[in-house]
Formats: structure tokens, C-alpha cells, sequence
């Protein structure tokens, strides 16, 4: 089974719910798909060792057969290329790698690079196989990098796939192919907003959801009449309590000190996977 | 003019709590929402839209199903992994490339525009507001960022406008990248937890990659004081000034219930904090060139 933990929200308890669901379950696998932001290992200390720098592929123009014809830079959807009166220029960073200008290229003037845009770390400790993908810095494409992290799961066991904030490209990508995906919010006006955004996403993918309440407590209860209306079940709340907020400052998951809290991970998996 | 944007790297570090009170408190500014992808500077500021503006981001493979032959050569070529193996486009994952269009020998595929979103220009009770919302489950969130500052500068410059404050997304790619490129100035709202931290290093090595001048403010700092000033003594090894520590408080929620700023809220040492960040800021915009 694959669940996705998710909310469009930042800062609302992804990697908290994420890490402390893998800790009470040992035996699964832990994915944090945050590639811009990777924050999990954090909690877990993990020695991590590199499975994979990925490369995408970007044009490598031959200016000895290039004549400069224009092909390759009008059927550049991205703007990547450009064709000045002596050169064509390339802007790496606007590249997605489709390889449609070397396939219009008459000339035969444009190969393939490799241009490095992150990597993929594994570790193993504590019952969890962890795996994490972390972008380089100035590098805009994170979809690929999910991708590829995505790739490297055998999914013989539970996988848990800690996503990054927001609703688009990034997130769509984590939590696409999941048999479950736990939208993770708190009781205030942007959590309830951006879970809508989130619901109409994963809805759209039909991937089926359910809620958890997190910082229960500090705001109304919009979030939960939203919910009741849906359909959509509220699988757990954790209260807003400052030794939950100091442990989370420290790095620390909360079930090591609260044992408590397994159990409730343990019966809230249960619940998700009727 | 100066602009300048609000991020983060991690998420709900209080990026749009400070934006909108910095909206109660300037004059002749324009504000501007850039986290399209979970944009929440509306619900505070309320604005009124005078004119939505659809975006056209990247274009769609259209298959003709009559044409198709199944050879299978747009499937080989897509690197995307958009064409399913019933050869039909998979839209979310399609980026519009125009490689399947190319390779196809029976014309079966065009590449066809597609409304991804729409960018608002907009009013509200402290001046104007651009904005805008992604459509469910588009992508390129980047794109539509950059037409979001182009309508804030055009704006700022029919209106005179001294500042334009953008609220940015978190995390480091492209949706920031677009939201930073180009300003005079970014704040960085961190917390003083170790991931709040650990983020902050990021999106700082971001700013400097783009050769950007950063500032930090410390939201929610007595949640973790030793942290905080870890984070203050981290700053200034980088040379990064640290121009405010705002405390934990339940102003910030119970205002956005309200669905006011914190400054129109309350008094309390919350508002006061934003307010000197505030000044600070301002000053910083005047002296950059």
C-alpha cells in the first residue's frame, strides 16, 4: 500500500504525521518527496548514502555544423533556446529535456548532455527504509527529481510519501498512483483553504482522502463541518500542545516520548486501509 | 519603485501573517500574491477583482483517436511518460512539449492551448492587490508567478507605487525562483525549530546564487529560544542581518479568523514587532540602488 501525506498548506504537519506514523509502524518504507526542502531525516538521523545523482538531458550544440537555421529554438516550447545572428544560445535552466530539438535538427549539430539537477539518498535504521531526493540549489524543475525518488520504491511493503507543501506540479507528482492519501491540516481559514485546494486535487486523481486535524484546538471548527459536508473522515487530531511543538523545535518525534501515540498511528492505519 | 519578497524554504512559518499586516501598514504600495499554488493573502486582505486576466501556460497534446494508428512512436518519444499505453494523453503529466506532435506520421496529435489558471488585478481596503489561482491540477506555477509580477510592476509604475511586497511560496524551486528574480530585496520568516532552520540555510544559499540581498526575521521565537539565537549567530557568520524576533501568539490566529491583520487586531507586542520590521525594511529599500 502507498500513502501519501499532504495538505497544499505549509507547516501544517506532513513530515510530523509522516515520521511519527513510520516510527510507530517499523517494517515500511519512508519517502520524503519535499525534494526542495527535505526535512524528515532531521527527526530520524539516518546516515544517508547516495543511490543516484540524476541528470536531465540538455542540448550540446556542434557549432561546427550548426547553420544556424532557427528549427530548434521555434519548437523550444520552454524558451530554452535562442537563435542569434551567430549563435544559438542555450538557457539550461528553462530546459525540460524533451529532446525535441535535436529530432528537428537537420544538421545533425545537436547531441545530448547530461546536466545535474539533484540526488537520491537512502538510509535504513529504527525499522524504516528511508529514501530522500534534495535539489540543487537555483535549480527550478523538482518534478523530475519526484519522479525519479518515486522510481527507486520497490512497493512490497508500506510506503509512506511525505510530500511538499503547495497543490501543483510537486505535489500532483507525490501523491499520484497512491492507494490513500492523508491531507494533514489545521483548524484555521488558510488550512481549511488550501485543503479545499488540495481535496480538488486528489479528487481530480481519484485518489481517495482523509483528514487529520493537526494543532486541534487553536482555531474554530470550520475545518470540520467542511469535512462533515464532504464526506471526508477526520482519521485523527493531534492537539496543539507546546511539549508536541517543543519536541518538534528539537528534532524529536513525538511518540518517543508520548508511547501513547503509536497506538493511535497504528489504529489510524487500520481505519484508512477498510 | 522597489520590490521586495516574503519567503520562507519551509512551509507556515507565518509568511502571509506578515505580509498582510506590512499591507496594513504601507502607504502607496501594491500588493502581490505569488503562492499561486495555495494562495491565502485573499482571505485576510478580502480584495474586490476588477479584472481576471486568463493565463495560458504550457500547451496540451490533443490525440485524435480516429487518426491513431497505435504505432507507439509518441509513447517512445515522450519523455514525460504522458501517453498511456492506450495511446491517450495523460493531461497532468503532459508538458506540452511538441515531441509527440513531431514524431506522429498520421497527424493524430496537435498541440492545442489550455487555460491553466487566472490572474487577478484587484482592489482592497488598504490599496491594490494582484493575485492568482492556479486551475486543479495544472502545472506551471512558475509561469504564472512571473505574470503575476509583471501585472504588480505595470501596476506600480501606472500608479506611482513605492513598494511592491510580494508574499512567495515555500520550498526552493521554481515558483520561488520566479517570485525572487529581479527584487530589490528578500525577507526570510523562519522558526526556531531545527527544520525551520535547516530550510533557512537553503533558501538563503538560493537568494545568494541569484546574488539577492536577504534579511531575516525570527517568527514564533520563544518557541525554542537556544534555537533562536542559533539562528541569530548562524546570520551573522553568513553576514545576513537579522532584523526581527517576533514571539509566538495567539493574535495570529485569532486575527486571521477575524479575517484581519494583525496590525488592525491588535496592539500587542505581535504588531509591534511587525510594525519595527516594518521601518527597518523600508529603510533597507531606500538604501538599495
Amino acid at each position: 500500500m502507498k500513502i501519501a501525506i499532504a495538505s497544499g498548506k505549509g507547516g501544517t504537519g506532513k513530515t510530523t504525521v509522516a515520521v511519527n506514523l513510520a516510527l510507530s509502524l517499523e517494517d515500511c518504507v519512508l519517502v520524503d518527496c519535499d525534494v526542495e526542502e527535505p526535512n524528515t531525516n532531521i527527526f530520524l538521523n539516518l546516515e544517508l548514502g547516495l543511490v543516484e545523482e540524476l541528470n536531465l538531458p540538455v542540448p550540446k550544440i556542434d557549432k561546427e555544423k550548426c547553420t544556424l537555421c532557427g528549427k530548434c529554438s521555434e519548437f523550444c516550447q520552454y524558451n530554452a533556446l535562442v537563435t542569434l545572428p551567430k549563435e544559438v544560445l542555450l538557457f539550461p535552466e528553462l530546459c525540460h529535456g524533451c529532446g525535441g530539438c535535436s529530432l528537428v535538427c537537420d544538421d545533425g549539430a545537436i547531441s545530448e548532455e547530461k546536466r545535474p539537477i539533484g540526488v537520491i539518498n537512502r538510509g535504513a535504521g529504527k525499522g524504516i527504509m528511508y529514501f530522500q531526493g534534495l535539489l540543487n540549489i537555483g535549480e527550478p524543475m523538482a518534478t523530475p527529481l519526484i519522479a525519479a525518488l518515486k522510481d527507486k520504491i520497490e512497493d512490497d511493503k508500506l510506503v509512506i510519501f511525505d510530500s511538499p507543501p503547495g497543490c501543483a506540479c510537486s505535489f500532483i507528482e507525490t501523491v499520484r498512483d497512491c492507494d490513500h492519501c492523508l491531507l494533514v491540516t489545521e483548524p484555521t481559514p488558510f488550512g481549511l483553504y488550501d485543503l479545499k485546494l488540495a481535496v480538488a486535487v486528489v479528487r481530480e486523481l481519484k485518489i481517495p482522502c482523509s483528514v487529520i486535524i493537526n494543532k486541534d484546538g487553536v482555531g474554530d471548527d470550520r475545518v470540520e463541518r467542511y469535512c462533515e459536508e464532504e464526506s471526508i473522515p477526520i482519521v485523527m487530531r493531534i492537539p496543539y500542545d507546546t511539549e508536541i511543538a517543543k519536541l518538534y523545535s528539537q528534532g524529536k518525534p513525538f511518540v518517543l516520548k508520548k508511547k501513547e501515540w503509536r497506538d493511535k498511528f497504528r489504529e489510524m492505519l487500520e481505519v484508512i486501509q477498510i | 519603485m522597489k520590490q521586495f519578497t516574503v519567503i520562507s524554504g519551509k512551509g507556515g512559518t507565518g509568511k502571509t501573517t506578515v505580509t498582510a499586516a506590512f499591507a496594513s501598514l504601507a502607504e502607496n504600495a501594491i500588493l502581490a500574491d505569488c503562492d499561486v499554488d495555495a494562495p491565502d493573502l485573499h482571505l485576510l486582505l478580502k480584495p474586490t477583482i476588477h479584472k481576471k486576466i486568463p493565463f495560458y501556460g504550457l500547451k496540451l497534446a490533443k490525440m485524435d483517436e480516429d487518426k491513431c494508428t497505435s504505432c507507439g512512436l509518441c509513447r517512445e518519444h515522450c519523455i514525460f511518460r504522458a501517453i498511456s499505453s492506450d495511446f491517450e494523453i495523460i493531461n497532468d503529466r503532459c508538458e506540452g512539449c511538441g515531441v509527440c506532435e513531431y514524431v506522429c506520421p498520421t497527424s493524430a496529435i496537435e498541440l492545442v492551448e489550455r487555460i491553466s489558471g487566472y490572474a487577478y488585478i484587484s482592489n482592497m481596503r488598504f490599496g491594490p492587490m494582484v493575485h492568482a489561482v492556479l486551475n486543479t491540477a495544472e502545472e506551471a506555477s512558475g509561469m504564472l508567478v512571473s505574470m503575476v509580477r509583471n501585472n504588480a510592476r505595470d501596476l506600480a509604475e501606472k500608479n506611482k507605487a513605492e513598494t511592491v511586497i510580494i508574499d512567495g511560496p515555500p520550498g526552493t524551486g521554481c515558483s520561488v525562483i520566479a517570485s525572487i528574480v529581479g527584487v530589490d530585496l528578500v525577507l526570510i520568516v523562519t522558526e526556531p525549530t531545527l527544520s525551520g532552520i535547516s530550510d533557512m540555510k537553503r533558501v538563503l544559499a538560493v537568494t545568494e546564487h541569484f546574488d539577492i540581498p536577504a534579511v531575516v526575521c525570527v517568527n514564533k521565537y520563544d518557541i525554542n529560544v537556544e534555537n533562536a539565537d542559533d539562528i541569530v549567530s548562524y546570520c551573522k557568520t553568513m553576514g545576513i542581518d537579522v532584523i526581527g524576533k517576533l514571539p509566538y501568539d495567539d493574535v495570529a490566529t485569532h486575527s486571521m479568523i477575524a479575517e484581519k491583520t494583525v496590525n488592525e487586531y491588535s496592539d500587542g507586542e505581535l504588531a509591534k514587532g511587525i510594525s519595527e520590521i516594518w521601518k527597518i525594511l523600508n529603510k533597507r529599500l531606500k538604501e538599495v540602488k
